[in-house]
């Protein structure tokens, strides 16, 4: 195509006066440019930005970043302080020996539980993994048929509903909710804490406003090819939906490795890891160390899935291919 | 309603002469897939939502302490809470002014550092992603807000006042009520970071790239005409779902509050209608007056999203 203009352009160049040719030239330039941007995006370089601009946001974000990261670092070296240094009044925020003593106590007490420390981690994992996979695919799937379906009865309704729904908060609702799992059986059994946080009208809503971005001729170029709803929804429109998907694991796999099971599983074999942390981090003021050592500790697994699936997301995103 | 299906299928008709409900079956029929594609999701919704949320609402008008069974009371308790509690007004006036600072300010501020983050590169994005999230992430995050509001004069701030000479005693930061309103707007801003920035960060990166190519081709000159003629109005679902996620969190304020200045706090001068209502669920199990004081929040949050949604859908598709 851009031989195309060339060859056009000295024609037309003798019959119209020289600030066309101006014109065209700048705009041939421009598209240079912007050749040589596209090369560069994969390096990252955004076009219309400037390297004073970058510099200038990065010393603006490095000082609010300092003040946000603060708690998460406080904390970290709260569990390396020996106890020594973790009574000094006021607050050191720097450790000077640092120690590993905090997290070999925190294990030692760990060890001496009644019901085998690995059975607490394994709930924990089962829980979240259970949820997070459900909660993914069921949301998915609703959607994408709350997004791309206007035309089915039901459809306003069905997304009144979820956002009025985020909207309600209430204290009083636990006691239905215990009353309906008591009814159907569940309290103390890994169901009281799965199945609640499988629909949750937050991350429905998430992936419901993400969705509504596909461009409708796609899902209709699928259609024609003779998707179905269910293979429209799982190979042509989450694919394009990295960014989001990654967001809802991450909200997702926070919320759920946090559960503490609460009044819902009182079956010793049953409760979580935050539980019983919760609990030896409570037995006294004795164990400042290992409070903020157990808080580290839980603070990995969401740290490690939050990095994997932001810097999934990073990566070029796959463009939607289409040509209107 | 099987009947009427099974005659459709026995003797298909043009849809146009048929009447509005079976055309309504007719358009259920042909897009069944849809409907179970929502079923899981609906099913546990209805089950553990929707139920326990429409039998909580009836218990505004009960009097139930958790022991005996609910009994009627009629309106009472929405009468007593706008007649006979001072408190609750004082609640209703704290919630409005956080709402009023916490709301706009956080949100405007996770969208403007969730597109600052983006015109960085790839690493740094993820890097200041993860920093400002951070607080969200880290259970119990304002502790160390309490270290530096401390009362007495190893605070953090008030040791550098001291030392600066700008004040000449310590000052009660978290009991004294001419400094708590604004400590725990710092702090609740500071916490806001939270789900809504992430969502806007996700909805920045969905951005098909091919529109910056178009807009560049077109002499967009820098960023903040990109900003404006490309961004926001590719961001719109986005920018809606931050929008009520910020409401939400503006007018359910409380816990910061509660754990900084305590529950309840100093002549109520943090006490929020969140606090009131897990004052009176939690520790006084007036349960019956403390959905009434949900069901009034409800409402006022309800009538916030209407008004915000139609502002917002002026400036997006």
């Amino acid at each position: 195509m851009a031989e195309n203009v060339q060859n056009q352009i000295p024609e037309s160049l003798e019959a119209a006066n020289e600030k066309a040719l101006k014109k065209l030239r700048k705009r041939q330039k421009k598209r240079g440019d912007i050749e040589k941007a596209r090369v560069k995006k994969s390096k990252g370089k955004h076009i219309n930005g400037s390297l004073g601009g970058d510099i200038a946001i990065f010393i603006l974000l490095a000082l609010l970043g300092i003040f946000m990261v603060f708690p998460l670092y406080y904390s970290i070296v709260q569990s390396l302080k020996p106890i020594s240094e973790l009574f000094v009044f006021p607050p050191k925020l720097y450790v000077l020996q640092p120690t590993g003593e905090n997290f070999s106590n925190l294990f030692k007490v760990a060890g001496n539980l009644w019901v085998p420390f690995s059975r607490y981690v394994f709930n924990s994992v089962f829980i979240t993994v259970v949820i997070t996979v459900m909660h993914v695919f069921v949301v998915c799937c609703c959607a994408y048929v709350l997004s791309k379906c206007p035309n089915i009865p039901g459809y306003r309704f069905a997304n009144q509903l979820i956002v009025t729904s985020m909207l309600f908060t209430s204290t009083a609702t636990w006691i239905m909710q215990f009353v309906i799992m008591a009814k159907m059986g569940m309290i103390n059994t890994y169901w009281a804490m799965i199945l609640p946080s499988v629909a949750t009208p937050m991350g429905l809503y998430l992936m419901r406003q993400n969705m509504s971005t596909i461009n409708d001729a796609i899902i209709d170029a699928a259609r024609v090819d003779g998707a179905g709803a269910f293979r429209t929804c799982w190979q042509v429109v989450i694919p394009n939906q990295k960014p989001a998907i990654a967001t809802l694991i991450i909200f997702v796999f926070q919320g759920a490795w946090n559960i503490q099971g609460g009044a819902l599983v009182y079956k010793e074999q049953l409760k979580t890891l935050p539980t019983i942390m919760s609990q030896i981090a409570a037995s006294g003021i004795a164990r400042q160390g290992i409070i903020y050592a157990s808080a580290v500790v839980l603070m990995i697994p969401p740290l490690v899935i939050f990095l994997i699936a932001q810097s999934n997301v990073m990566e070029t995103m796959a463009n939607s291919g289409m040509k209107d | 309603m099987a009947k009427k299906e099974t005659q459709e299928q026995k003797k298909p008709r043009p849809i146009n002469t048929e009447s509005k409900t079976a055309y309504t079956l007719h358009l259920m029929k042909m897009n069944q897939a849809c409907y179970w594609m929502m079923l899981p999701f609906f099913l546990l919704f209805t089950f553990f939502t929707i139920i326990p949320v429409v039998m909580s609402l009836p218990l505004g008008l009960t009097s139930f302490n958790l022991v005996q069974f609910p009994h009627y009371v009629g309106l009472t308790n929405f009468y007593s809470l706008f007649v006979n509690d001072d408190v609750f007004l004082i609640a209703i006036k704290n919630t409005l002014i956080f709402a009023v600072f916490t709301g706009p300010f956080s949100y405007v501020l996770s969208f403007i550092l969730a597109w600052l983050i983006n015109e960085m590169n790839p690493f740094l994005k993820v890097f200041f992603t993860f920093v400002f999230y951070a607080p969200s992430m880290t259970p119990s995050a304002f502790v160390i807000w309490q270290l530096i509001f401390s009362g007495d004069s190893y605070g953090y701030l008030n040791s550098i006042l001291l030392d600066l000479g700008i004040i000449n005693s310590a000052k009660q930061w978290l009991t004294d009520v001419t400094y708590m309103m604004t400590v725990v707007i710092i702090v609740q801003l500071w916490m806001s970071m939270g789900a809504g920035f992430l969502a806007l960060r996700a909805g920045f990166q969905g951005i098909d790239t091919a529109l910056y190519e178009a807009g560049a081709i077109e002499g967009i000159q820098n960023r903040f005409q990109e900003l404006f003629t490309i961004t926001i109005p590719a961001m719109g679902p986005s920018l809606l779902f931050a929008a009520v996620l910020a409401i939400s969190g503006a007018f359910t304020v409380g816990s910061v509050g509660a754990s900084l200045c305590g529950l309840p706090s100093t002549a109520y001068a943090v006490h929020t209608v969140m606090n009131h209502a897990q004052d009176y669920g939690s520790i006084r199990y007036e349960m019956g007056y403390a959905s009434a004081i949900c069901f009034v929040l409800f409402a006022v949050m309800l009538i916030c999203n209407h008004v915000i949604r139609s502002v917002l859908s002026k400036y997006t598709d």
